[in-house]
């Protein structure tokens, strides 16, 4: 984590630049339950590999000394009893295996994706604003499932057959180094050409995934513009762009397949050549003396273990670097810096009351961007009512958000109280200032759980009397089951100012000394509008409030009107001198009224 | 009928009937490799035991023999595994190209029908329900053709393996005959128990999913309360949850696979202890005892194989109920081939539309009776509170739905005898949602390829100036051949109003829909459009939620629960009707309450 200028926030990468190793280890690092008695597991893979090679043993024992020669039917017996105990033993053992490494990756897996989880609610809103937030969702969902599928099909079969390889070397060379040395040419090749195969598979997978994506946006447009669609009559072109693009992704698909089917039927070949070969050397070596028939029935059997891990390695590594990416993805979001921070020293705010705001100096720019706010001083009163107005892109918004330290500005303080905000402890703040969105989110559930949502889940007196106090009492007895009525996914039962209505009474519960109020610009029907303007009126009462104003009639009512312009705060004051003034806001206010009627 | 008919085997047998029927040549060349490919792997085991007898026992047990014969044996062999490497490429190749086809080939029939079903069908299917029915669905609905032709292989494959060892040896083979349906009965038993247990993980995974996407989408609500260990409590939760489904998967695995393993080398065991008798008793030869236990030593995975359909097979039926479904919807709104042929405003008119939707229980009355006229050139502001029918008729009178009963006509003519050509060229809509394609500015407007448009530079220029979005396309470094969208430049909402209101009027429309054209627009701005608005020469329908919108119209529509309440010009419906005067005071009122 390298070092930043002050108030510079940081961005979510989309990806470590962590080598493979480098990856595994930090990967491991963050989930140490992964690794928790990985001794004994080990021990038990050993046994189970080890266990393995007891059927080819058998066969070359039982060949050459109980049917080549004089047959010993009793000795078979028993040597195939042993054998049998053998093979349990070790199935016991891989069972163990498989499910101590099950255990320990979840456990570990589940770790990570906690940590990830928490560390994305821990960035600035700046920071998690530099991601989409589908994007963030499949670092701690699907990058995490990929890893976890990996291990679960991959990572335990590339650990036996690790073992299992170099079992069956030992095995080979104790029956004949020439035939080992033999079946290792054959399959050297492969070990040669593996990565460039590799890389050219990752590529077309690469090409897959991203043609999804083409497709689902095009698909998508079939279906959210379908309106517009409709009233254009442009259908035919949009469903020739959407066919264009399901066959990209067919073709891509395909061309997937292909390398991968070419890549298993090599090694498909070469454990074919490799029992030929055996075969042919193999029996001429017994013609030279130096292998039994057991011998070379023995070694077949030891081809076949050999072989068999080989060949699945393209698919075992192919899920190995999905892992690996998906690995990466989730370290990347762990790694990034927390830009707001609580302070070393904090500073105690004292008692709750409504408290003063002051900007001075203060100038922002968000990364990589034109400055938004520039020489910026403002008190703010405790226990006014303030309204900010300017055009889209004024920096109306990040004025007020700074109030919520949603961001550190570059130059200059925001201070509550007289208090620098970054000397004051993050969890103090929160309680001291809150937002209330334009867009009403709401989480899944009734609209008493919504309005009761926050650190000290209110009771549901509580929740009534607000309802109360709000005036809302009549809105909320005209809902299907009152408060219990459920929103549905995302409050979609809800209007969009119904939304606003339940964002108001939980921010109302949350009691806090400044309010900092994000105006909706959508459209209400009009018995709600008046609802939502009541209920502010009942919830900014006794507070400092910060209204970020979209709609003139919030400034006419407001204790005193701060325009913004281009970054720079033009003009401060209460509403009617600044009419009277006949500057920009008087100006703003005129082509309002004409307007609203 | 597109949906599968009959029990849960007859769909199956269906399904994979139409699938091959689809592409037949492919999946013929892909079952054809597969055969091929069982045999050969058969013939590499029989080929195994003739050469122990004719070549390798001879040979070792000091028989004189020419390195001919051992170099042949050993040509065939690698004749055989080049065979066997070539089937196997050209199966996973051919019957990889047949799934994906199958699955294309839904995608292209879905999107079809999502582009000839009407508003009203739209407007009762959610967004993500649609998308994933033209992806996952489609794709869920083609699995199944992946393995299929493996498992038709293997089949091929056990029924050689069982002929090769009775050949070879009669009780040998017996031996095998009970091995073989034991494996397939462990994989049943396996799959029995792994199914629910694979449904639990996806179903705790969609969980994890549901509530990281709600809580990253609420971070900044999170972040105000600071509520972020409530949230990581409750994703803890669900985290825990999916682990233990997953070790649960693990468990089951854990069992199994040994199981697996372990039965082909028990068998290989039983084969010795039977061989030694057969072949001291003379029955049978050194390589019939070879051909059995090599033989039961590679089938077990390829026996899987026939697991893989199985398994699947559920998810395809799903996967296909669900896409048969818009596929078999109907309902599609055949233009006719009347054309306009008038300039200036149109006259529009509607008598006595009722529109319905869903059936029996389900059955929604969205509009009743109603009658609008708005001559050449006038402009009607319908207003009404949420839910009214103002949308609807929106779709009605733009013919994205067809009205149950009652009908809807331009100068004149039933707007279902207007071929489609006429009526867009008749009529525009700027959408409540102003909706953005992923392409240029330029093919934004003209919602055409480059060159292939009518529409000049110079008028969509014109356009983007009445609607004034000129000035920040003018800012964009690409100009009009900016890209637009997710993937390029991203607009605010008002933006993507002006220009969605440029689409609109580049097309010099008889008529003009807009519904809430402006709402995310700047006051300042917006009055800049509708003066602009004012001075075109159409005919207007406006839904309007403010004054402002209110005072471009002439007359005024009130609407509620779908049936007109009143219509006149703004100062009689203020004179006469309640309801009217109630929604357009409100604003007036706030403000005097507040003052």
């Amino acid at each position: 984590m390298s070092a930043r200028p002050a108030g510079q926030s940081t961005r979510i990468e989309a990806t470590s630049d962590l080598g493979v190793f480098g990856t595994l280890r930090e990967g491991l690092r963050l989930s140490p339950a992964i690794t928790r008695g990985i001794g004994i597991t080990l021990l038990l893979a050993v046994v189970a590999t080890v266990g393995r090679l007891v059927v080819p043993f058998t066969v070359q024992q039982a060949t050459d000394r109980g049917i080549v020669g004089d047959a010993d039917p009793d000795l078979v017996l028993r040597m195939c009893a042993i054998a049998a105990g053998v093979l349990l033993v070790t199935g016991v053992a891989t069972s163990w295996v498989n499910v101590r490494l099950f255990t320990a990756t979840e456990a570990g897996l589940a770790q990570l994706r906690i940590r990830a989880f928490r560390h994305v609610h821990d960035l600035s809103v700046l920071t998690q604003n530099t991601e989409r937030r589908g994007s963030l969702v499949s670092r701690v969902t699907s990058d995490v499932d990929t890893i976890s599928m990996f291990v679960q099909w991959g990572g335990i079969m590339l650990i036996l057959s690790m073992l299992q390889i170099l079992g069956a070397t030992i095995a080979m060379l104790f029956y004949s180094w020439q035939l080992t040395l033999v079946v290792w040419l054959v399959f050297l090749p492969m070990l040669v050409l593996a990565p460039r195969g590799q890389r050219l598979l990752n590529g077309a997978y690469g090409q897959v995934r991203a043609r999804v994506g083409g497709m689902l946006a095009a698909i998508s447009e079939a279906v959210v513009g379908a309106q517009t669609i409709r009233a254009y009559g442009s259908g035919a072109r949009v469903l020739g762009r959407i066919h264009q693009a399901i066959t990209a992704h067919r073709d891509a698909a395909v061309k997937a397949q292909v390398y991968s089917s070419l890549a298993f039927s090599t090694g498909t070949l070469l454990s074919g050549v490799a029992l030929a070969a055996v075969v042919t050397l193999g029996t001429m070596l017994g013609l030279a003396g130096q292998i039994t028939v057991g011998g070379l029935l023995a070694f077949l059997f030891l081809v076949q273990i050999f072989t068999g891990p080989v060949q699945s390695a393209t698919e075992v590594l192919n899920e190995m670097q999905n892992a690996v990416a998906g690995w990466r993805r989730v370290i990347s979001v762990v790694h990034t810096p927390i830009d707001v921070e609580d302070p070393e020293r904090p500073v105690d705010l004292g008692p709750r009351h409504p408290a003063s705001i002051s900007f001075s100096g203060v100038g922002f720019a968000y990364p990589d961007g034109p400055p938004v706010l520039q020489d910026v001083d403002l008190e703010i009163p405790a226990g006014s009512r303030v309204a900010i107005v300017g055009e889209t892109g004024s920096g109306k918004t990040t004025l007020a958000r700074l109030v919520t330290r949603f961001a550190d500005p570059q130059r200059g303080t925001v201070c509550i109280d007289g208090v620098d905000l970054r000397d004051v402890r993050l969890s103090d703040l929160r309680g001291r200032v809150v937002v209330v969105p334009q867009e009403g989110f709401l989480f899944t559930g009734t609209v008493a759980d919504n309005v009761g949502y926050g650190r000290r889940r209110a009771s549901r007196e509580r929740i009534e009397e607000a309802v109360a106090e709000l005036g809302l009492s009549a809105w909320v007895a005209s809902l299907p089951q009152g408060l219990d009525t459920d929103v549905g996914q995302r409050g979609e039962s809800l209007s969009a100012g119904e939304r606003q209505l339940v964002a108001i009474m939980r921010a109302y519960l949350a009691d806090a000394d400044v309010l900092v109020l994000d105006e909706a610009t959508s459209a209400v029907d009009p018995a709600t509008e008046s609802r939502i303007t009541r209920a502010l009126v009942g919830l900014t009462a006794g507070r400092t409030s910060i209204a970020i104003a979209h709609r003139l009639s919030t400034a006419e009512a407001a204790d005193m009107v701060v325009v913004v312009d281009a970054g720079r705060v033009v003009e401060v004051g209460p509403h009617a001198e600044l009419v009277a003034q006949g500057g920009r806001y008087a100006r703003l206010h005129a082509s309002w009224v004409v307007q609203s009627g | 009928m597109y949906a599968l008919p009959g029990g849960a085997v007859r769909r199956s047998l269906l399904l994979i009937g139409r699938g091959i029927r689809s592409q037949p040549k492919t999946f013929a060349l892909a079952i054809g490799a597969s055969a091929l490919w069982g045999l050969a792997f058969v013939a590499v085991g029989w080929l195994l035991g003739r050469l122990t007898d004719d070549v390798v026992v001879p040979a070792l047990t000091g028989e004189e023999l020419g390195t001919s014969r051992i170099v042949g044996a050993g040509l065939v062999l690698l004749g055989l595994a080049v065979t066997t490497a070539v089937t196997v490429a050209g199966r996973r190749i051919w019957a990889g190209i047949g799934a994906v086809d199958v699955q294309a080939g839904h995608r292209r029939l879905v999107t079809r029908q999502y582009l000839r079903l009407p508003m009203s069908w739209h407007r009762s299917h959610p967004t993500g329900q649609l998308l994933s029915n033209a992806n996952s669905d489609a794709e869920s609905a083609g699995y199944v053709f992946m393995p299929l032709p493996f498992a038709l292989g293997v089949i091929v494959m056990v029924i050689g393996a069982t002929a090769a060892m009775f050949a070879s040896d009669v009780v040998l083979g017996f031996i095998g005959l009970t091995v073989l349906p034991l494996v397939l009965a462990v994989n049943a038993v396996y799959r029995r128990w792994m199914t629910p247990a694979i449904t639990q993980v996806q179903a705790e995974r969609a969980e994890v999913s549901d509530v990281a996407h709600e809580s990253f989408e609420a971070a900044t609500i999170v972040k105000s309360l600071g509520t972020e260990q409530i949230e990581e409590d409750r994703f803890t939760e669900v985290t825990h949850r999916l682990r233990e489904a997953n070790v649960r998967v693990g468990r089951i695995r854990s069992v199994f696979d040994p199981v697996i393993d372990l039965m082909p080398a028990l068998a290989t065991l039983a084969v010795l202890v039977v061989g030694v008798h057969r072949v001291s008793s003379g029955d049978a030869l050194t390589g019939d005892v070879i051909t059995a236990s090599y033989l039961l030593t590679i089938l077990t995975f390829p026996v899987r194989a026939i697991g893989f359909v199985l398994g699947d097979l559920p998810r395809s039926l799903v996967g296909h109920d669900r896409i048969s479904r818009v596929i078999d919807a109907r309902g599609y709104l055949e233009p006719g081939d009347v054309d306009l042929s008038g300039t200036g405003g149109l006259h529009l008119e509607t008598e006595h539309v009722r529109l319905e939707v869903g059936r029996g229980a389900e059955a929604r009355l969205l509009l009743q009776d109603v009658s609008l006229v708005v001559p050449p050139g006038g402009t009607l502001a319908v207003v009404g509170s949420t839910g009214a029918g103002k949308s609807t008729l929106v779709d009605v009178l733009l013919r994205m739905t067809d009205a149950t009963e009652g009908v809807v006509r331009y100068d004149g003519v039933d707007v279902r005898a207007l071929s489609e050509a006429s009526r867009t060229a008749a009529a525009a809509l700027v959408a409540q949602t102003a909706f953005v394609f992923e392409d240029t500015v330029r093919s934004n407007i003209t919602l055409a390829d480059p060159g292939a448009s009518p529409i000049t530079d110079e008028q969509v220029w014109e356009a983007l100036r009445l609607a004034r979005a000129d000035a920040f396309i003018r800012e964009l470094p690409g100009g009009l051949d900016e890209v637009l969208g997710e993937r390029g430049t991203s607009l605010s909402g008002g933006q993507r109003q002006r220009i969605a209101i440029a689409r609109a009027l580049v097309r010099q429309p008889r008529l003009l829909v807009l519904d809430d054209a402006t709402s995310a627009v700047d006051p300042q701005v917006e009055q800049a459009i509708l003066a602009n608005l004012r001075e075109q020469a159409c005919t207007v329908v406006v839904i309007a939620y403010r004054n402002a919108t209110i005072a471009l119209a002439d007359r005024v529509l009130h609407l509620e629960a779908g049936r007109v309440v009143d219509v006149g010009t703004h100062a009689e419906l203020l004179a006469r009707d309640p309801g009217y005067a109630e929604i357009v005071t409100a604003y007036a009122r706030d403000r005097e309450q507040r003052a």
